[in-house]
């Protein structure tokens, strides 16, 4: 059983977006990198099915070098084998084309990705992935059990959930309760750094999306405060104010 | 050439998003003077698909195909991406959703087509093809060129108003070619919460709970003001981890993101995670006990006190006003 694990390399959530003077960069003084969440969820769920299933996994990231550290980290949590593909990330279509190609080279069982990365929050990445193999790409998924090769997933929908059920190969996008974020433990960062960790360059440049400039949202006005004496003024300013009643 | 839009069913009925997606969908056409088509796929009345017209579709494509009841992605990508083969549409238009995202992906792979999500403007296409998407979960906004020849714009909701008109589409059955491989994947169950209210994604008006109203017994009150309001509940993602509430309410980074016209925060700290999933939202109320809950800087009206008392209040003015 082989698991590949597709990870980001994203601004820790708490980061406060700013650009270049003109914005065309976001400028990353003081921005803390880490592994997207949603891809830790896959990260941590295929620690588990490695466990179970005696699998061997291998992470893969499309970056350039800044991001061996978050790679590293997968290593130190269990991932067996880390590639890296030497190009920067800025359009989904390449990105897609880039992990697909390692995909076929290696014939994974089973591939996890997070729901969506926290930077573009495109979301898009597993399912063009899945159709350029002509395998199913499925997200975003809750839980996830694997028995005979046959995968029993939990996906979210609105309002509500889906129960379902596929024959490996599958491509997943995983989110929240998959897993419990894991954290690597002292012998985990040792033996990562003697890890594999593969460097290869992109095999087709194309891209069909170029971003021109980034934009901050307006600044928010001045918030209106009623005392709680006074709550039905509330309801009269959503009606004749903001008109949203 | 023309565009086509990519509409979801539910409960027999067009969604509400896809119906703001025809809406937007036409106006591109328009800007590109061609043709705007909607797709409907699966078992659904005729008048529902007739009524798009009124949305702005001139012909509506229908697979009147029961095994599309389930929205199945393989088997949806499919039929949508030989319907724009066969339309020769050069944009597709589809409202964000757990379905539209995840066949809008696949599609995307099968044409070659850029996709840009989380759109929140039309397209400006007076020179080439750009187009303005929220990124970093609504913390910025990235102006991107699509160049590939067709393009995939999905949108979020609430970014476009439109005024259904009395006109009538004309519907044409459409057959894609589907393979049994399109629906190797099988859904065994589906679990929908019981509830008449509005699902959270699509509200225009949402009612949202943190850890300060203490446990789930007192969610009433959330629920009683929401019900006054016709808005759908929500929740932070504490409340949801400590299962007081049901995974799919958690709005935030890692949770639903909503941008409804009304937010309600009562006893959520607004933390920049949970700030993330609401910050595209048109007005934002907030009411805590902490006057320096940083909720506060990123609302339009806010009250400090005990939502114990406070929301109560709120409740009996709603009864009286609306
Ligand atoms: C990677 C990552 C992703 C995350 N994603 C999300 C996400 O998607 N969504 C999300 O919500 N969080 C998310 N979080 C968690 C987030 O950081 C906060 O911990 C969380 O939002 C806090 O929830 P809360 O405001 O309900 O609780 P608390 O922070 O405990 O705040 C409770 C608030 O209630 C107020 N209060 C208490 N009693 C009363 C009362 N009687 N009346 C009125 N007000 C009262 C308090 O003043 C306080 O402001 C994420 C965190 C990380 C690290
Ligand atoms: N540069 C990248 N390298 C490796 N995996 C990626 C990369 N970008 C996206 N992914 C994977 O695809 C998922 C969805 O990303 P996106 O479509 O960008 O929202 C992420 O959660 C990752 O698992």
């Amino acid at each position: 059983m082989k698991i590949l694990v597709c990870i980001t390399h994203v601004p820790d959530t708490t980061t406060k977006i700013k650009f270049n003077d003109s914005n065309t960069e976001l400028d990353a003084t003081g921005v803390q990198f880490v592994t997207g969440p949603y891809d830790d969820y896959a990260l941590s769920r295929s620690m588990e099915l490695k466990e179970q299933l005696n699998a061997t996994v291998t992470v893969l990231n499309v970056g350039t070098a800044e991001t061996e550290p978050t790679i590293r980290k997968a290593l130190a949590l269990g991932a067996d084998d880390a590639i890296r593909i030497n190009a920067e990330p800025t359009d989904t279509y390449f990105v897609a084309q880039q992990i697909a190609h390692v995909c076929k080279e290696n014939n994974y069982d089973l591939i996890l990705m997070g729901r969506e990365s926290i930077d573009f929050n495109g979301g898009q990445v597993h399912g063009i992935v899945g159709e350029i193999l002509g395998i199913p790409s499925l997200s975003p998924i809750m839980q996830l059990d694997i028995e005979d090769n046959v995968a029993k997933m939990v996906r979210e929908i609105e309002g509500g959930k889906e129960h379902l059920e596929a024959s490996l190969p599958l491509i997943l996008g995983c989110q929240e309760p998959i897993a419990e974020w894991k954290i690597p433990n002292m012998r985990g960062i040792m033996s990562a750094r003697s890890k594999p960790l593969n460097v290869v360059e992109p095999v087709d440049p194309e891209k069909l999306t170029q971003v021109e400039q980034y934009e901050l949202p307006a600044p928010k006005g001045e918030c209106q405060m009623i005392a709680p004496e006074e709550v039905e003024k509330l309801i009269d300013l959503l009606k004749n104010e903001a008109k949203v009643l | 050439m023309s565009v086509l839009i990519f509409v979801e069913i539910s409960e027999g009925k067009a969604k509400p998003s896809s119906l703001e997606a025809v809406g937007y969908g036409a106006k591109v056409a328009e800007q590109l003077n061609v043709q705007a088509n909607a797709l409907v796929l699966g078992e659904i009345d005729q008048s529902e698909l007739e009524n798009l017209g009124g949305y702005g579709a001139t012909k509506v494509l229908h697979v009147n195909d029961a095994r599309l009841n389930k929205g199945i992605i393989q088997a949806f990508a499919n039929s949508l991406g030989q319907a724009v083969e066969k339309e020769n549409a050069q944009v597709v238009v589809l409202a964000k959703s757990s379905l539209g995202d995840a066949v809008a992906a696949r599609v995307a792979g099968r044409l070659k087509a850029g996709l840009t999500s989380n759109v929140v403007e039309l397209p400006d296409t007076s020179n080439g093809f750009r187009v303005k998407r929220s990124i970093y979960t609504g913390k910025a906004f990235a102006n991107t060129d699509v160049t590939s020849e067709k393009k995939i714009l999905a949108i979020k909701k609430n970014i476009f108003q439109v005024e259904p008109t009395e006109a009538k589409a004309n519907v044409e059955a459409f057959e894609p070619n589907l393979a049994e491989a399109d629906f190797g994947v099988n859904i065994t169950n589906t679990e929908k919460a019981a509830t008449d209210g509005v699902p959270l994604p699509e509200a225009d008006l949402v009612v949202s709970g943190g850890r300060g109203l203490k446990g789930p017994e007192n969610w009433g009150l959330v629920e009683e003001l929401a019900t006054i309001l016709g808005a759908a509940t929500g929740c932070s993602k504490p409340v949801s981890d400590l299962h007081w509430r049901p995974h799919h309410e958690h709005v935030g980074q890692t949770g639903v993101k909503v941008s409804p016209n009304l937010y309600v925060a009562i006893g959520i700290s607004g933390a920049i995670q949970h700030l993330a999933g609401v910050n595209s939202s048109k007005c934002i109320v907030v009411i805590n006990k902490d006057p320096e809950a940083p909720f506060f800087q990123a609302a339009d009206y806010g009250i400090v006190g005990d939502a114990f008392e406070v929301v109560p209040k709120l409740i009996e003015a709603a009864k009286a006003k609306l």
